[in-house]
């Protein structure tokens, strides 16, 4: 009964809160506006652009709808790779890290060579389909929860050791991938690397089925955790002391950034910097710390890279497939640039 | 009151802290001293349940720190680590409210607020409540850490080594912050100290620590002798009495 009127009032900023100020908060809404409109052009463009037919026939609406999988391909990615990396960062309490660095994308990449190395040019037909999708994504999640569970509930459970040991096993499943590569034919070689392009062209509309709700799924639960993550941000000990179980609530974390990670790298193929360049921006706009206001920036900021990416790519310079290379040029600098002129992320 | 039952922490087969067994009586402040190594801040993390123990009970205020709950722990008992570095970007202000994530789960009420507000002017942070932890020295950003554990509102408070890094006036001041929260709030603090004589001069209760057990326990005026500190400490100490009371000298 009593509960409405305990209820802080919305409207008023204390400066407690997510927002350290009314004008922070103010700030907030008018980017998420901006962005939200971007975003919405953004994916009118993938749907009209250079459509040759006028519009409002059918035939405008049936090339629209085949369009229509590829938007729905970025928004699948990005929603993965944004808010799995804000959570990875938070889980990780390092800013400068992606989940890439968990060895998920040696995995797929190793996943797709030996595929190719034992069945030849057929093992990239063999690779698609939605068994197969979901049979990688399962992988995936399988190799993560190993090394999590082993790592995280040994007696020295240590975050750092972990990520030591996810770059290791990512780098030694990087080596065999090269070996089996050397061992190919030109030919088969040739597949293969078209394959391991981070493309949005490469993904097959049969898994969007599955990919949608792994990742709808994903990116909600991480949300609803909001108020956690804002406290495992804080570390170990700070986080205890305010009464979470950090071993539990870091498990369930991990476990939800690798199947995201999963989704994503079995749907399009590995995407480096995506990620990392979208939370890393996402912070510097945001004006807050608080995670229920940091993963939608990220997911809508996320949207309008990789789609607005896609679009200049597709219409301006005619090179669809090289989309991920412009992310990481991009990404790269970006980065580069924060910390040069900042010296801080 | 805070009772540990032959607690134990193994770090290697020759180096451990304990069996300690000691009770810590409600209210007032009582402060961890010794020599380094001694066992003080494994002890405080293994009371704060930071660390685990490898052996024996310890309860707090009748809370068995094993089997209770952490978030109703975290009403109960607040510990705060001599290091803080946080990733997140927060103001004092922010910061503070964090303090009330054991009560609020996150979603701050008025009532919340005005503990907040509270403790903010109880370390008068009030003109720094809306700047950024980076932009505070080292003592005022101590002061917001200490606001933040107070602003939990648990009779228990734990703190590490509160003032290192802090110049003579910080911490004559933070130690009057805690004896006026011991005194006002009725809160519990157990701290520990490298000074013996602001233990001396603050606490109500010194308990000396010396190669993983506990071997004095007592009031100021019982430990502040010339044989119990040159025991404890290994160098030679003598107490005289000063104006404010007794001081040990060492140097």
């Amino acid at each position: 009964m009593a509960e409405p009127s305990l209820r802080r009032p919305r409207t008023v900023v204390s400066g407690s809160g997510a927002f350290a100020s009314e004008r922070d908060r103010r700030r907030y809404t008018v980017l998420m506006t901006v962005l939200g409109v971007t975003a919405v052009a953004v994916a009118a463009a993938m749907l009209a652009w250079d459509n040759p037919l006028p519009y409002g026939t059918p035939g405008f609406w049936r090339i629209a709808e085949l369009r229509a999988t590829n938007l729905l391909v970025v928004a699948v990615v990005v929603i993965c790779q944004a808010s799995a990396t804000v959570a990875f960062q938070s889980a990780a309490t390092n800013r400068i890290i992606t989940p890439s660095i968990m060895g998920f994308e040696a995995l797929y990449v190793a996943i797709s060579t030996a595929a190719v190395y034992v069945l030849g040019v057929a093992g990239v037909a063999a690779l698609q389909g939605l068994p197969q999708f979901a049979l990688t994504v399962a992988v995936m999640v399988g190799f993560a929860l190993m090394l999590y569970g082993w790592l995280l509930t040994g007696r020295r459970g240590d975050m750092q050791v972990m990520l030591l040991v996810g770059i290791v096993l990512g780098g030694g499943l990087g080596s065999l991938s090269t070996f089996m590569q050397r061992l190919l034919t030109p030919s088969e070689f040739d597949v293969l690397t078209a394959r391991l392009f981070g493309s949005v062209a490469n993904a097959d509309a049969a898994y969007l089925p599955l990919a949608i709700p792994l990742c709808l799924v994903g990116a909600a639960a991480l949300w609803s955790r909001s108020r956690r993550l804002n406290l495992i941000s804080l570390g170990r000990e700070a986080s205890t002391n305010l009464g979470l179980v950090h071993r539990r609530e870091v498990m369930i974390i991990l476990f939800l950034v690798s199947v995201l990670m999963a989704t994503s790298t079995a749907l399009v193929g590995p995407l480096t910097f995506l990620g990392f360049l979208v939370a890393m921006l996402s912070y510097q706009l945001a004006g807050t710390w608080d995670h229920r206001f940091v993963l939608p920036l990220a997911c809508l900021l996320g949207f309008v890279v990789l789609g607005g990416a896609y679009v200049v790519l597709k219409h301006v310079f005619y090179a669809e497939g090289a989309v991920s290379i412009i992310i990481e040029v991009v990404g790269g600098s970006a980065f580069l640039y924060v910390i040069l002129k900042k010296g801080a992320l | 009151m805070i009772e540990l039952t032959q607690v134990r922490k193994d770090y290697t087969s020759e180096v451990r802290i304990g069996p300690v067994d000691l009770s810590i009586q409600a209210g007032g402040i009582t402060a961890l001293v010794g020599p380094n190594g001694a066992g003080k801040s494994t002890m405080l993390t293994i009371i704060g349940r930071l660390l685990g123990s490898d052996a024996g009970t310890t309860t707090i205020g009748g809370h068995d720190i094993a089997t209770t709950p952490s978030r109703e722990l975290a009403k109960v008992v607040s510990v705060l680590r001599q290091e803080n570095h946080f990733v997140a970007r927060l103001t004092v202000r922010q910061l503070v409210a964090l303090g009330r994530f054991p009560h609020s789960r996150g979603r701050l009420t008025v009532a919340d607020e005005g503990v907040i507000e509270r403790s903010i002017e109880f370390f008068d942070l009030g003109e720094l409540q809306g700047r950024y932890l980076d932009e505070l020295s080292g003592g005022q950003r101590q002061r917001a850490y200490v606001a933040m554990v107070l602003c939990q509102d648990t009779d228990y408070v734990l703190l590490d080594e509160p003032l290192n890094n802090l110049d003579m006036r910080h911490s004559v001041l933070m130690m009057q912050h805690l004896r006026r929260a011991a005194d006002e709030l009725g809160r519990t603090i157990v701290v520990v100290l490298h000074d013996i004589n602001f233990a001396a001069r603050y606490a109500d209760r010194i308990c000396a620590m010396k190669d993983g057990a506990v071997v004095e326990h007592g009031s100021p005026e019982e430990i502040l002798r010339d044989d119990v500190l040159t025991g404890v400490f290994e160098t030679p100490v003598t107490c005289i009495d000063a104006p404010g009371g007794r001081v040990a000298v060492y140097f």
